[in-house]
């Protein structure tokens, strides 16, 4: 027996808002907004009313006066003679190159150390689980601090590696030598490298708000004029391969391709690389990557790493066993295997939380305010901070900046995320 | 009614906060305790000892305060900060002044909206290095890399510094005092520089000290002093005199062993107003009557604080130079006490 119940058709009275679970949950959204927004209010009215008790404004006027301060690590170029907003873009420029090249080591690092975990090899597998839970359950923070103080303290001073006439002599060696066939020096300041240098730049023009650099263009140009054609190359060969069934040889067109235009057009330029010399107090010449964004760098890659190799083992692990052995049984080998079946169904399971360790790992850059290292928390956040006085300003535009940076990450992978995903047809 | 009692609350909060602006003395005095953001550890200026004891030049004027303000000179909290922090400490009312080697410059008493009462240590900034380097001048430093301060005005000065002299350097940015000296013994920097007095503090606790040398270039004004926020000059006025208190102390030769005879026993019309004998300059104030006799029997007058922190014979050696009392050639001079 079914019975069907209709609700009483009774006009709308007051208290149905509370007592009718039909508009209960009205009212509980209204006055959860109604508080939101009574909260906010008060809060914008308390810094209002603090500020104006205090003599001070909002404003952002303070970006455009001339900053007065150096920084140690400069991306683009900047002296104590630029505005505010450039320091900004100093430190933004600092903090995008840490997060990049930390996400791209740190998957490398992690995808190995997920996959070793996972080896048949005791030892291997075991280092590795060392490894992970060391690094995952030590505070970042820490790491940071470790990996600077370890370069500071261990590293010898510029002045080791200074020969003079009576060490020469005596036939004695100096207490430091550079490394890499004397191209590569590490003091206690920092690392000194060859920079690769262009005898014949194609200069660059002014466009009033900024300078585009014309060398800088060409070769994004030839790079993504090498990769556009090298896929041309490689879908040709795969229509061949569906419709003829043979693969033709590519790989050395691809490399051809690839390489050939930029060696050429180096060559060109006339590239020659300038190996940093010991002179005065410090090595001149060449680039000089300072300790704390090295430590940076490596904190976060070892950091991240081991998170990212859970997640990459827990990707392989999450496909079923029955996958492989049905490629096995096809006759497929281990490395097809993995290549062809197995990882591509792990990327799945992988992705998404692999996004939010790219996230965690920009965001911790702003960790570098303990080694003192230049990002947009160093520069916007710190020093500007300070000079002015603009504390609601800075700490604003920095929530600003770093939400733009993630969001912007998120949308990335999630593109990339979809372009993997189980297709549903 | 939802309406009437969000500006009710509005109303409040207001009150309280314009309250609580209004009113650093009431507030230290109905709290029992000085609340004074310090250094996080400069020897000689303000440094906590191996049992949380703070001691220092800078220590000293904070406990005269309490002294004059709760007539206990051991009432006070220092609560340490850097140099980047230092400001918003005093700002967000987390502490009641600042005495920490901190320069009066325009854009802090403007921009910054805060109040630099007086001047208790006149200072310059300097440059320290290793003698192994065989520097003598800062102008031969050009590629060197010098370990500086962060949110100071040292760090600005030594961008100008080196640009007007044409010569180039790599910072190293640091946040503290003991940051500085850790990367300076490691010889992460050739040089460091901050005020001439800190260099002096720190130069005093490496242990090789006698292989180090101050640079003979003073290349800034650093006018060092307690700092209290902008719309509070009652308290300015407080931190001010007591300050003035020590000053007029060491000219009329009062210290912390005589006060008390010289207070029964003085013909001085000043050291009778000073000490709180006659008339009632401590209450006009707010303050007791025996404010300022209490501050100079707690910690001694500008003198005694000055030789038994930096002076001559301390570890930190400095000179009174700038800092003698204008009788003697130096600045420090104190208005009338009338």
């Amino acid at each position: 027996m079914t019975m069907a119940i209709d609700a009483p058709r009774q006009g709308f009275r007051l208290s149905m808002l509370i007592f009718d679970t039909r508009y209960r949950s009205y009212t509980i959204q209204a006055v959860v907004l109604a508080l939101f927004v009574i909260a906010i209010g008060w809060l914008g009215y308390n810094l209002d009313q603090n500020l104006s008790d205090r003599g001070k404004e909002l404003s952002f006027r303070f970006l455009w006066q001339r900053a007065g301060y150096d920084i140690p690590q400069t991306l683009i170029p900047y002296t104590n003679d630029s505005v505010h907003f450039r320091a900004l873009l100093v430190g933004l420029t600092n903090t995008l190159v840490v997060a990049f090249i930390g996400c791209i080591c740190a998957t490398i690092l992690g995808v190995f150390v997920g996959v070793l975990r996972l080896s048949n090899n005791w030892l291997v597998a075991r280092l590795m689980t060392v490894y992970v839970e060391m690094f995952r359950n030590v505070p970042l923070l820490l790491w940071v601090l470790l990996s600077y103080v370890v370069l500071t303290e261990t590293m010898p001073a510029p002045k080791d590696f200074k020969v003079t006439d009576e060490m020469t002599a005596a036939g004695e060696a100096p207490a430091a030598s550079m490394s890499f066939f004397d191209t590569v020096a590490v003091t206690n300041r920092g690392t000194n490298v060859p920079a690769p240098l262009l005898e014949r730049g194609l200069g660059s023009i002014d466009l009033g708000f900024m300078s585009l650099n014309l060398t800088f263009l060409a070769f994004v140009a030839v790079i993504g004029g090498s990769i556009y054609a090298n896929n041309r190359i490689v879908s040709d060969a795969r229509r061949r391969q569906e419709t003829t069934g043979d693969r033709p040889v590519t790989w050395w067109k691809s490399l051809l391709i690839l390489f050939g235009p930029i060696a050429v057009m180096l060559v060109a330029l006339g590239l020659h690389w300038e190996t940093p010399v010991l002179k005065g107090f410090n090595f001149q010449g060449g680039m000089f990557i300072a300790h704390a964004f090295t430590a940076l760098l490596v904190a976060l890659t070892l950091y991240t790493a081991a998170f990212i190799a859970e997640i990459v083992r827990a990707g392989i692990q999450a496909i079923n066993r029955g996958q492989s052995e049905a490629a096995f049984a096809l006759g497929l080998r281990p490395g097809r295997t993995m290549s062809l079946v197995v990882l591509p169904q792990a990327l799945r399971v992988i992705i998404p939380p692999l996004i939010s360790q790219f996230l965690n790992l920009t965001k911790n850059t702003s960790l570098g305010a303990v080694i003192s290292y230049s990002d947009i928390s160093g520069t916007l956040g710190g020093i500007t901070r300070n000079q002015t006085g603009r504390e609601i300003e800075c700490v604003f535009l920095m929530m600003l900046v770093y939400l733009s940076i993630s969001l912007t990450i998120s949308m990335g992978m999630n593109y990339y995320n979809r372009s993997t995903q189980l297709k549903a047809r | 009614m939802k309406k009437s009692v969000f500006f009710g609350a509005l109303a409040a909060t207001t009150l309280v906060s314009g309250l609580a602006m209004a009113g650093t003395l009431d507030d230290v005095k109905a709290r029992g305790e000085l609340i004074c953001g310090s250094n996080t550890g400069l020897t000689g200026f303000g440094a906590p000892d191996a049992s949380g004891n703070w001691s220092g030049f800078d220590v000293d004027l904070c406990r005269a305060l309490a002294a004059a303000i709760l007539g206990d000179a051991s009432k006070v909290k220092f609560v340490p900060t850097t140099g980047e922090t230092r400001f918003t400490a005093l700002q967000s009312g987390e502490v009641d002044l600042l005495v920490r080697n901190s320069t009066w410059t325009a854009s802090r008493d403007s921009e910054l909206a805060l109040d630099f009462v007086a001047v208790n240590y006149y200072d310059g900034q300097g440059f320290m290095v290793n003698k192994a380097l065989g520097v003598s001048s800062a102008k031969e430093l050009d590629g060197a890399t010098v370990c500086i301060q962060t949110g100071t005005t040292t760090e600005l000065n030594l961008a100008d510094f080196f640009k007007e002299n044409n010569i180039s350097y790599q910072p190293v940015n640091v946040a503290d005092d003991a940051e500085a000296q850790r990367q300076y013994t490691a010889g992460a920097c050739d040089a460091f520089t901050t005020d001439a007095s800190g260099l002096a503090a720190t130069r005093a606790t490496l242990p090789d000290a006698e292989n180090h040398v101050i640079l003979p270039e003073i290349i800034s004004k650093e006018p060092l002093g307690p700092v209290v926020r902008n719309g509070d000059s009652a308290w300015g006025d407080v931190v001010r005199w007591t300050y003035y208190a020590l000053l007029i102390a060491e000219e009329k030769g009062i210290t912390a062993a005589n006060v008390e005879e010289v207070a029964t026993s003085t013909a001085d019309e000043e050291v009778k107003r000073l000490l709180g004998v006659s008339g009632e300059m401590g209450a006009k104030f707010g303050l007791d009557n025996a404010a300022f006799k209490n501050a100079i029997l707690a910690v001694g007058n500008y003198g005694e604080i000055f030789s038994r922190n930096i002076g001559e014979g301390t570890s930190i050696n400095l000179a009174r130079g700038l800092n003698a009392l204008w009788t003697q050639g130096g600045l420090q001079y104190a208005p009338p006490f009338r």
